[in-house]
């Protein structure tokens, strides 16, 4: 049984991550910036409190903290998974699992991340699972160095020049500028991603997501119960993943052969191709993560993206917009969250100032560990 | 501190000057890091063998941030993933000169401490007969 079209993302909610992170001041909690989160996309969607008969939470370890909080004491499904990027797309995918299975008729998704409040790093001592002390004994940490490594094996292998990925980190900022949220909205020319220092070589400052605070919330439901509630539906038409499950982040293949996996599958079961997407989100927790995706999924040739995104092509007013909020680098490091949300404000036509015209298709895509994809529609 | 996390038996050999890898008593693969049963046939049986110590040189990064306060080494300091004659893949340092390293460089590995522990780290292998002899 697919998914096609059986359940619909009513509500999303998210917190102002631009004026959270200008408030340097103040404390946070990742349970109440979630909680935020959860009462916007409930209001989003009209719906009640108790219209809601499912939690998941992510990044938010204590549901039962997260139900007390929300006054959900008895939902029919709950679960609380771990914040990492790929979760994002798994937990819609569990969703729709208890929806279809009517375990639950109307799931809330709440994500809380205070990452800057409680100042971390995403790397150094404590990190990594049972066997990254082998690692960590030669001060090797953190996904960033991973990924790193990865793009420094892509452009060697491919002979990508140097500065290769500043269109990305550049896409990203002029996408922010349109976005009021955002939390950076200042223009970032090539000259500022060129003398921006190295963080793990050869990936910069720019081309690394952002530490900030701020909550995600979406609800999912049926497409029969959200055809009740006379708004704008945004169904998902498939969705599929594919692990690349070894002892590293890092891919030997940059996860060509799982988004390959993902891609055969999300396409097949949705009756689509690459060319029927109007615009793309993909989980960009550093900028190359962006070029294996697009390569993965058939956008463009392996060895080649590089300069597939560097002439406009996936800027608004270009051929496939991509990350049309900021993504991770400029809008807000939410782990995957709020690309979900931007996939749904662009397909109901509220994305304002991003919006791309007659946006009918939306796919989000995570190259990752655990790579997954869905697909969207505007019913 | 990582020394009483890693392999009792990995430690052991890096101190001695050995490669200590596991590999399966059954199906012959060799895997890294420690760990109880063979990822490939699932058998428990497995022996302790002294790797080649060769090994190519898959991707490198310079760390440039400091993330550990207390690691001997300073930034910005090489991390090297290197795959083994054997088959596994692991993550190391290069040892002498690494401004003109490219991925597929051969290497061999060498011990060297880090905050006193002895660790495979790897040198670029050099290549006998090569013509640059005597030059």
């Amino acid at each position: 049984m697919t998914v096609r079209d059986a359940v619909a993302i009513v509500g999303v909610g998210t917190t102002e991550f631009g004026r959270l992170y200008r408030d340097r001041t103040t404390y946070r909690s990742a349970y109440s910036l979630g909680a935020q989160a959860f009462t916007a996309a409930l209001e989003d969607a009209g719906l009640e409190r108790d219209d809601i008969d499912g939690l998941i939470c992510a990044r938010l370890p204590n549901y039962t903290r997260v139900a007390d909080m929300i006054g959900l004491r008895r939902p029919s499904y709950c679960l609380s998974i771990d914040g990492a990027g790929r979760m994002s797309a798994v937990a819609v995918q569990l969703a729709i699992g208890a929806i279809q299975s009517g375990m639950a008729r109307a799931v809330a998704l709440v994500y809380g991340n205070n990452g800057r409040s409680a100042g971390a790093s995403y790397g150094g001592e404590g990190g990594g699972g049972p066997t990254a002390h082998y690692d960590t004994a030669y001060g090797m940490t953190s996904p960033g160095a991973y990924v790193a490594m990865m793009y420094q094996r892509y452009r060697e292998l491919y002979s990508v020049p140097d500065l290769a990925l500043a269109p990305l980190a550049i896409n990203n900022r002029t996408h922010a500028m349109r976005n009021e949220n955002a939390v950076m909205r200042a223009p970032l020319t090539v000259e500022d991603y060129a003398n921006s220092r190295f963080i793990a070589e050869p990936l910069r400052l720019f081309d690394y997501c952002l530490i900030n605070d701020g909550g995600v919330a979406m609800i999912l439901t049926s497409t029969d119960i959200a055809a009740k509630l006379d708004r704008p539906m945004v169904t998902v038409r498939s969705t599929a993943s594919s692990g690349d499950l070894t002892n590293f982040y890092t891919s030997d293949d940059f996860f060509q052969e799982s988004c390959e996996s993902v891609a055969s599958r999300v396409f097949s079961a949705a009756g689509m191709t690459t060319k029927d997407v109007d615009c793309l989100q993909i989980y960009d927790n550093f900028t190359p993560t962006i070029l294996f995706s697009l390569e993965g999924f058939g956008y463009c040739a392996p060895g080649t993206a590089w300069e597939w995104v560097r002439d406009g092509r996936i800027g608004l007013g270009g051929e496939i917009p991509v990350n049309t909020s900021g993504g991770h680098t400029s809008e807000s490091y939410m782990q995957g969250w709020a690309l979900h949300v931007e996939a749904v404000r662009q397909l109901r036509g509220e994305a304002g100032a991003r919006q791309v015209p007659d946006c009918e298709v939306v796919q989000y895509i995570c190259a990752a560990p655990i790579t997954a994809s869905h697909l969207l529609v505007r019913a | 501190m990582p020394e009483r996390e890693l392999d009792p038996e990995y430690l052991a050999g890096a101190a001695a000057g050995k490669l200590r890898l596991q590999r399966c008593a059954k199906c012959a693969r060799c895997r890294f890091p420690a760990s109880p049963l063979c990822p490939s046939c699932l058998s428990w049986d497995f022996n302790w063998i002294d790797a080649s110590g060769r090994g190519e040189l898959l991707s490198w990064i310079r760390m440039h941030k400091q993330y550990f306060s207390q690691l001997d080494r300073e930034v910005p300091y090489n991390v090297a993933m290197v795959r083994l004659e054997e088959g596994p893949m692991m993550i190391s340092a290069i040892d002498g000169d690494d401004t003109q390293l490219a991925c597929g460089t051969p290497l061999s590995v060498v011990f060297r401490p880090v905050n006193g522990v002895p660790l495979p780290w790897f040198r670029v292998a050099s290549t006998a007969g090569s013509a640059t002899d005597g030059q």
